[in-house]
């Protein structure tokens, strides 16, 4: 039977949590607090053991698949191995006990782990300063090109009001421009699935603010003319920004920086091997150029004369804050020990494995599956089940019928550019018998849908549930519980 | 070979099948020139065992909270956390596990969540809650913007006592997004409800933004505000930075907020030098659908059992893209699973003793420290849960320093946020607290003063 909701199981009177006493002298509620502002109804939250609580969540836990649970070729997504070391060593209590506001002098090894970390990615991404500060990859775009921002307006260049994004970028770079106050410009692909310079320098001109670029694309190709779109957008006077997701594929084969871009997000969810905790929290700091580095988010963490580290907040031409304090702490923590365990030639190893596995994949995918971009691929890549619709199956139903082998499916439908998509991204820390059993089943679910397609468009058929009616809870939502329900 | 599987005899024979005779043949795709640039240096790898040793000393290198008698809150609280919690946040199918696009595989997650909105609307007092964002002064910044896409005005009116650095935040979005910002004043430790009626009464203000209780620990009257603000047809946000003052104090939903932001470290995040924690946003019925954000809802799978699943996704990134309410794709998961595991424990009696506790140990402070001669109560006779502000005869931060040697952190000291209160220390008192050591406080700062 299925785990209830927790306020389901709960019996008046039960208790979980077993508080420190109240040991002072007390007053009565009413002297302290006026009666106008004290709840009269207390909330309802359940009324459960702890036994109870931990068994709960322990099911719910069970209805979950996870990187350690089976393969997760989620594309754009990197969903590596997560080391059980960082678990181990973010949750010191020299890290996780520490006040956001206690002395300087109280926290050395933290703002040393940081400003060690600030310096780590500015290597590997070829900027010369980054901010820890974004809380995740979109929160890091949205510092990026508020960067951008300032610096135009320092300059007085006020009518740089468009942002530039070719038609395969993630969904979030064309969201992000509009946060920020920009309008967007989407510029189509050419037949080789990079940016068409044509298209490009049609776009430029005097109103150009930047180009937000991913590279490797969504498509997992290498822009091959990244250096020629570099010096067309700067020359227009716009800046380029390197939307940070796919770094895992480039690492000591090409920086950022190097390739002109001025202002970078990482991921260090992806790239860093941290933890995605099913939707967060993630850490997306963010790496500029020197002309850039005054508009960054404050405090950034410096090293000072005497060897000490301290905040820096005497930055005058800052964007200021994008949250409260300085970022995912415990987040880089993990960020920082995958660092250090793999070191340089670790990290570009990563790289090299992430691209040959993915290679590897395609090449025998594209046996059964159409794939419309023919070439050397980096981390991903991406194919499609158009083959399949004489039949009546889609990917969608690929994806769905991948849940009954204990995979969890491709990104799919996205990019958008590619009809019936599937973006699969395997990761260095899948082994080759996993690849192999992973091209077998896609083989056979594709043999499936050509015999047996019922069987196909009607899975899954081994999960907690089965596939779930999303029309009707939009339509009329039932996004909590009720008391009375 | 770190945490890669392949050997180097597997990764020779995959390069062959493929064609290919080394593994840089994969990469002539990057220009030359970008390829050889691509050196950097961030030191050899460490075996597991020299990191272990090299990252704990890092960690040495810090004093804990657990190393003295702290007194500090400010938008960061010490509160109880069961054991349970961390162990079951270690679950790898919890923290392995993406965004639930899967629904069928992420029933874990999104139940989890559920459950969550749920307690943040039972908390709040509001009818939708989304599945959390990255902490409170983004969920500020976010929630302004509902107010703006809500009214079709561009100015957001904000209370001086809101989080300093909420505030910062908010300033920086709405530059952002060219939305105006004004500040409204405080008269004895609370928001001017004269100089706020005056504001809104010019009818161009999207919302009015109050922190409850306020940042400097006050309990601001939202009940009165809520009535000036919609008599001007803006909206009220109230913002909650210590979400356990809402077990004894009325919800803010009751109270006749539009939107509540907030942050929800306090439930079983541990303070963890300022993040990772998670904002919350919660809305009555008319704002549901201008939530940004993932929202989590139930239905039923094609046998008929019930499910949850991502849901009213037509106002996100991935489908909107330039058009939608927010750019934010993810959301906090891991700590909001973090705050539903603990608020579940404490339940609706212990979250009311935990609110009682830090209520009472919070005003006997109070009256130990105020009865100092040499220590004045900055805001008298205003209301306060767990926080209050104290005026010293000398600079706050030279007090806090000869404390700290006596090992008690008594503070966050006020004049790195407000150069006219240099000589004022914002206190915090939780359960985890005792009377011997608010009684060693007051008697050590009547002490250096």
């Amino acid at each position: 039977m299925r785990e209830p909701l927790i306020f389901e199981i709960s019996k008046k009177g039960r208790k979980g949590c077993y508080l420190p006493p109240c040991d002072v002298p007390t007053q009565k509620v009413g002297e302290m607090i006026p009666e106008k502002y004290l709840r009269d109804k207390k909330a309802e939250l359940p009324e459960v053991s702890e036994i109870d609580v931990v068994r709960h969540f322990t099911k719910l836990s069970t209805y979950n698949h996870g990187v350690d649970t089976g393969f997760y070729p989620l594309g754009s997504c990197t969903m590596k191995y997560n080391p059980k070391i960082n678990e181990e060593l973010s949750r010191l209590t020299g890290f996780a006990r520490l006040h956001p506001y206690q002395p300087e002098e109280t926290a050395q090894g933290a703002l040393e782990l940081m400003y060690t970390l600030q310096k780590d990615l500015c290597q590997v991404a070829g900027m010369d300063k980054v901010s820890l500060q974004p809380a995740a990859g979109a929160h890091g775009e949205l510092a990026g090109i508020m960067v951008i921002k300032a610096y135009h307006e320092k300059r007085g260049d006020l009518k740089r009001n468009k942002v530039i994004v070719p038609d395969s970028a993630h969904g979030t770079n064309p969201a992000t421009a509009n946060m920020a106050g920009f309008k967007t410009i989407e510029i189509a692909s050419n037949a080789r699935g990079e940016v068409d310079l044509e298209a490009l320098a049609r776009a430029l001109d005097d109103t150009t603010a930047a180009l937000m670029l991913t590279n490797p694309n969504t498509l997992g190709l290498f822009e091959s003319q990244i250096l020629e779109i570099a010096e067309m957008v700067h020359k227009a006077g716009g800046l380029l920004y390197y939307d940070g997701a796919n770094i895992n594929a480039v690492m000591g084969y090409a920086r950022p920086g190097d390739m002109g871009f001025d202002v970078v997000h990482f991921n260090l969810h992806k790239t860093m091997g941290t933890p995605h905790g099913g939707g967060g929290p993630g850490s997306g700091p963010i790496g500029v150029k020197k002309r850039l580095a005054e508009f960054l988010p404050v405090p950034t963490v410096e090293k000072a004369d005497d060897g000490s580290f301290y905040l820096n907040y005497d930055m005058p031409d800052s964007i200021g804050k994008v949250k409260a304090f300085y970022g995912n702490f415990l987040v880089m923590v993990k960020a920082y020990c995958y660092i250090k365990a793999l070191g340089t030639d670790g990290l570009k190893e990563a790289s090299e494995v992430a691209v040959l596995n993915a290679n590897y994949l395609m090449e025998n995918l594209k046996k059964t599956y159409h794939l419309p971009y023919d070439r050397i691929c980096k981390h991903e890549f991406v194919i499609n089940s158009k083959n399949l619709k004489p039949y009546g199956v889609h990917t969608l139903d690929i994806a769905k019928r991948l849940l009954d082998f204990g995979y969890h499916p491709p990104t799919v439908y996205f990019p958008l550019i590619v009809e019936e998509a599937l973006m699969i991204e395997p990761t260095e820390t899948e082994s080759r018998e996993t690849l192999d059993d992973f091209i077998a089943i896609m083989e056979k679910i594709h043999q499936e849908a050509i015999d047996n397609k019922e069987l196909v468009v009607n899975a899954p058929y081994n999960t907690v549930v089965r596939r779930l009616d999303e029309v009707s809870a939009a339509r009329n939502p039932i996004i909590r519980w009720k008391k009375d329900e | 070979m770190r945490y890669i599987p392949n050997t180097s005899e597997d990764r020779q024979a995959m390069l062959n099948s493929l064609g290919y005779e080394k593994i840089e043949d994969l990469f002539q795709d990057i220009p030359e020139q970008v390829r050889k640039a691509a050196v950097f240096d961030v030191g050899q790898g460490m075996s597991e065992y020299e990191l272990k040793k090299h990252v704990r000393a890092l960690a040495e290198k810090n004093q804990t909270v657990d190393q003295c008698i702290s007194f500090m809150g400010a938008g960061a609280y010490d509160h109880f956390i069961p054991s349970f919690v961390d162990q079951l946040l270690l679950r790898s199918e919890f923290y392995t596990a993406y965004t639930p696009y899967q629904p069928e595989i992420s029933q874990g997650t999104l139940q989890a969540i559920f459950e969550y909105q749920s307690l943040i609307c039972e908390l709040t007092g509001m009818d939708a809650s989304n599945a959390s964002v990255y902490d409170g002064a983004t969920a500020t910044a976010e929630a302004a913007n509902m107010a703006v896409a809500a009214t079709r005005r561009n100015k957001i009116l904000y209370s001086k006592g809101l989080h300093p650095e909420y505030a910062q935040t908010l300033k920086t979005y709405c530059w952002s997004q060219g939305f105006e910002v004004e500040e409204v004043d405080l008269e004895q430790g609370i928001t001017s409800a004269g100089q706020a009626e005056e504001k809104l009464n010019k009818k161009d203000a999207a919302c009015l933004i109050v922190q409850y209780p306020n940042f400097y620990g006050c309990v601001e009257d939202l009940e009165e505000l809520a009535k000036k603000v919609q008599a001007q047809k803006a909206l009220l946000i109230a913002v909650v930075t210590e979400p356990v003052a809402l077990g004894i104090l009325k919800s803010p939903g009751e109270l006749g907020a539009d939107i509540v932001a907030g942050e929800a470290q306090g439930f079983g995040n541990h303070i963890a030098f300022g993040g990772p924690y998670l904002g919350f946003l919660a809305a009555n019925e008319k704002q549901i659908r201008r939530l940004p954000g993932r929202i989590v809802g139930k239905t039923r799978d094609v046998d008929g059992k019930v499910g949850y699943v991502l849901t009213l996704q037509a106002r996100e990134q991935h489908i909107r893209r330039e058009k939608a309410s927010s750019n934010i794709c993810s959301n906090q998961a891991l700590c909001a699973l973090a705050a539903t595991m603990t608020m579940s424990a404490l339940g609706k009696e212990g979250l009311r003793e935990m609110a009682e506790t830090n209520l009472q140990k919070a005003h006997y402070a109070y009256r130990q420290l105020t009865s100092l001669p040499q220590v004045k109560a900055v805001y008298p006779g205003q209301a306060f849960f767990n926080e209050f502000v104290i005026e010293l005869p000398k600079p706050a931060g030279e007090v806090i320093e000869e404390l700290r040697k006596e090992g008690i952190w008594p503070g966050v000291n006020l004049s790195v946020i407000c150069e006219d209160l240099n000589k004022c220390l914002l206190v915090c008192v939780t359960e985890l607290r005792t009377k011997d050591e608010i009684d060693r406080l007051a008697e050590r700062l009547g002490g250096v003063l």
